[in-house]
C-alpha cells in the first residue's frame, strides 16, 4: 500500500546479472531467451513508444515551424516561443490554469482528508456512506459537464433554487465571470474526492496502531492524537498527492469545455484548452506545439524543483 | 494487488473516535449512534444528488422542469425525454461505438501490458533495462503535448473520423506495463520455475500458471482502461468529426450545443452513457477502489 511514490521504482534489481554467463559463451538458449523477451515486451512496446516517442520529436519540430497542416511548413527558429512570452491569450490561460489550481488541489487535499478520516472507521452503513462518496468517481466529463450546466442553471438548478428559499440573493454560476471558474472546482471536487479519499484512506490504515495506542495512554485526546501522531505520518502521501493533482488541475480541459468552451469571456480559458483552440479551430500547429512545450518545460522543471527541496527538507530534520 | 482490495475493508482500531471511546472512563457516550452519521449522511446525499437530479429529470416532462419556481421533487412521471433521445439521435449508434472502443481498448491493454510486463519482469534479454527506462520516461510526457503530431499522423493514415482513430491510442499504454510488471516481480518465481521443469515453455507458463494468478491485477487494468476510454473526451474531440463515428461523450457535449434546453434529453443521454458504469461500480467496488489507489502509480 506505501508502493504510490512519485520515484519511478528501485532501479531494476537483478540479483542474478543476466550480463555475466551472455558473455562468456552466447548460447543458443540465450539468444532464444532474448528473442522471447523481445517477443513479449514488443508489440507494446512499439505501441507505446510509437504513440510518444515519435509525435513527442515531431511535436519538439513543429515548434519551431509555422504550419497550418496543409499548406507547406515554414522554419521560423525560435518566433514561436518568442510569441508565447508576448501572447495576452497565453498569459491569461496561465492566470486562469493557475487560479483553478489554486483552489482545486488544496480543497481537494482537504476534502480527500476529512473524508478518509470520516470513512475509516467501522460504524454501521459506513459502506453504504463509501459507495456514495466514491460513485461520482466513473461519471465523465461530459456528464459531469451537463449535470453543471443544470445543477447550477440560474433559472432552473437546485443550487439556485435553494438560494431562494434560503431568501439568498440568486447567482450568476457558469455565466458569471467570477464565479465560472469556482462551479468548475467544486464539480472536479465532487468527482475527484473519491481519489485522494482512497489514497489517504490507505495511509491512514498504514499508520501503526500501536503508536496511536501510546499517544492515548499518554493522556492525549483524540484531536491531539491525530495532529501529533497520525498527521506526521501523511506527509509524504500528502506530498505525493499534491504534486500528482497539481499536474492533473494544470492540464484541465474536458470539465472547461463541457461546460463554459472556456467562457464567459474567457474566464475559464485553461491553458490546454487554448492549446486546443489554437491547434484545431485556429489550425496553427506550430504555435500550439510551442505552447504545449512551453507548458511541459515549465511544469517539468516545477516538479523537479519542488521534489528536491521536498527531499531535501524530509531529510534536514531526521 | 490482492492486499490493496482487502485493506480499506478492515479498518484498523485507530480512527479518531474509536480512541476516545476506548477509555471509556474519561468521555462517556450519551449518542445512541456515533455522530459520524451527522456528518457522513448529509455529505452523503450531497454526493449522491447530482445522479439523483439526472435519474429524475430525466424522466420529469419540460413543463416541470422549466416551471418557476423550480419544484425539488417532480410529480409527473414521463419517458418522453427517452423517447426523443432514441428517436432523435443516434445514440445507441453511439453506445454501440463506445463499446466496441472500450472493448477492444481492455482486450489489448490486457493481453499486450501483460505480456510485456512478464517480460519485463522475467525474461533476460539484451535491451532490457533501456526498454523499461523508456517506457517510464513516456508516462512523464503529457497526452496534450502528442495531441498535434498524433492528429496528423492518424490523418495520413486516412484514420482520422474512423472509430479506428479512438481505439488504437488505448491498445497499449506504459501505465498498464509498468502494473503488470510490479505485479509479477511480486509473484513468487518458484511456481513458474516447477513449470518450465514439468516441460512447458515461457508461453504455456504465462498462460497456464501466471495469468490466472495475475486476476486482480488484470482487474486493476481493466477497470482504469474501461473508465479511461469509455469517458475519455478531448482525444475523440480532436480526432472525430465525423457523427457515424461518435463516441457516447462527443454525442453528449454535441447534445449540448444542438439541444440545450431539452433537459430530459439531455438528462437521458447522460443516464445511458453513466448508469453502465454506474452499475459496474455497484457490482466491483473493490476492484474500483483498487484502481484508484493503484492509479497513483500513475505519477
Amino acid at each position: 500500500m506505501t508502493t504510490f511514490a512519485l520515484r519511478p521504482t528501485e532501479p531494476a534489481k537483478r540479483p542474478d546479472d543476466p550480463g555475466k554467463p551472455r558473455r562468456r559463451r552466447r548460447s543458443t538458449a540465450s539468444v532464444r531467451e532474448g528473442l522471447a523477451g523481445w517477443g513479449f515486451v514488443g508489440p507494446a512496446l512499439l505501441i507505446v513508444l510509437g504513440l510518444t516517442v515519435f509525435p513527442g520529436v515531431w511535436a519538439l519540430l513543429l515548434s519551431f515551424q509555422s504550419w497550418d497542416g496543409f499548406s507547406p511548413a515554414t522554419f521560423i527558429g525560435g518566433q514561436n516561443y518568442a510569441d508565447l512570452v508576448t501572447d495576452e491569450g497565453v498569459r491569461a490561460a496561465v492566470v486562469h490554469t493557475v487560479l483553478y489550481t489554486v483552489l482545486f488541489v488544496p480543497a481537494s487535499l482537504l476534502l480527500g482528508l476529512a473524508l478518509a478520516v470520516a470513512l475509516n472507521r467501522r460504524i454501521r452503513f459506513i459502506g453504504l456512506y463509501r459507495t456514495a462518496i466514491f460513485v461520482p468517481f466513473v461519471a465523465s466529463a461530459a456528464a459531469t459537464g451537463i449535470l453543471t450546466t443544470y445543477l447550477f442553471s440560474p433559472q432552473f438548478g437546485i443550487v439556485n433554487n435553494v438560494l431562494r428559499v434560503l431568501h439568498l440573493p440568486q447567482q450568476g454560476w457558469l455565466e458569471d465571470r467570477g464565479e465560472a471558474m469556482l462551479v468548475i472546482v467544486v464539480m472536479s471536487l465532487w468527482g475527484q474526492a473519491a481519489f485522494t479519499t482512497v489514497i489517504y484512506l490507505a495511509a491512514l490504515q498504514d499508520v501503526p496502531g500501536d503508536v496511536i495506542e501510546a499517544a492515548r495512554i499518554d493522556g492525549a485526546n483524540a484531536w491531539q492524537t491525530f495532529w501529533r501522531v497520525v498527521w506526521p505520518h501523511l506527509g509524504p502521501v500528502t506530498a505525493f498527492v499534491a504534486i500528482y493533482q497539481t499536474l492533473q488541475a494544470v492540464q484541465l480541459f474536458d470539465l472547461v469545455y463541457a461546460t463554459t468552451r472556456g467562457g464567459p469571456l474567457d474566464a475559464t480559458q485553461t491553458i490546454v484548452y487554448y492549446l486546443w483552440k489554437t491547434a484545431f479551430q485556429n489550425l496553427q500547429f506550430g504555435y500550439g506545439s510551442a505552447i504545449a512545450y512551453g507548458m511541459f518545460f515549465v511544469t517539468l522543471l516545477a516538479t523537479v524543483v519542488v521534489t528536491l527541496v521536498q527531499r531535501r527538507a524530509g531529510r534536514t530534520p531526521s | 494487488m490482492s492486499t490493496e482490495t482487502q485493506v480499506l475493508d478492515t479498518p484498523l482500531r485507530q480512527g479518531v473516535v474509536t480512541a476516545s471511546r476506548a477509555d471509556g472512563t474519561v468521555r462517556r457516550r450519551r449518542w445512541p449512534f456515533s455522530p459520524w452519521h451527522l456528518l457522513l449522511l448529509p455529505v452523503s446525499l450531497l454526493f449522491l444528488l447530482p445522479f439523483v437530479e439526472m435519474f429524475l429529470t430525466s424522466v420529469e416532462p419540460a413543463s416541470e422542469i422549466n416551471r418557476f419556481p423550480p419544484s425539488f421533487i417532480p410529480t409527473q412521471f414521463t419517458l418522453s425525454g427517452y423517447a426523443r433521445l432514441f428517436a432523435d439521435s443516434d445514440i445507441l449508434h453511439w453506445l454501440l461505438n463506445t463499446v466496441i472502443v472500450s472493448a477492444s481498448a481492455i482486450v489489448s491493454h490486457l493481453v499486450l501490458c501483460s505480456l510485456a510486463g512478464y517480460g519485463f519482469a522475467r525474461l533476460r534479454f539484451p535491451g532490457r533495462t533501456f526498454g523499461f527506462l523508456a517506457i517510464l520516461a513516456t508516462i512523464m510526457i503529457p497526452s496534450q503535448l502528442l495531441m498535434i503530431p498524433t492528429y496528423v499522423m492518424f490523418a495520413r493514415l486516412h484514420l482520422v473520423d474512423h472509430l479506428g482513430a479512438a481505439i488504437v491510442p488505448w491498445l497499449a499504454s506504459a501505465f498498464g506495463i509498468f502494473l503488470m510488471r510490479q505485479f509479477f516481480l511480486s509473484l513468487p518465481a518458484e511456481l513458474e520455475e516447477a513449470g518450465m521443469i514439468d516441460g512447458c515453455n515461457r508461453l504455456q507458463v504465462f498462460f497456464r500458471i501466471v495469468l490466472p494468478l495475475a486476476r486482480p491485477a488484470l482487474a486493476t487494468l481493466a477497470i482504469f482502461t474501461l473508465l479511461g476510454s469509455w469517458n475519455d473526451l478531448v482525444w475523440p474531440l480532436v480526432a472525430i468529426n465525423n457523427d457515424h463515428a461518435f463516441t457516447l461523450q462527443l454525442g453528449l457535449t454535441n447534445f449540448q450545443g444542438s439541444r440545450r434546453t431539452d433537459w430530459s434529453l439531455l438528462m437521458a443521454g447522460n443516464v445511458v452513457a453513466t448508469l453502465p458504469l454506474i452499475l459496474l461500480f455497484l457490482v466491483a467496488q473493490k476492484q474500483f477502489v483498487a484502481t484508484m489507489a493503484s492509479a497513483g502509480l500513475k505519477g
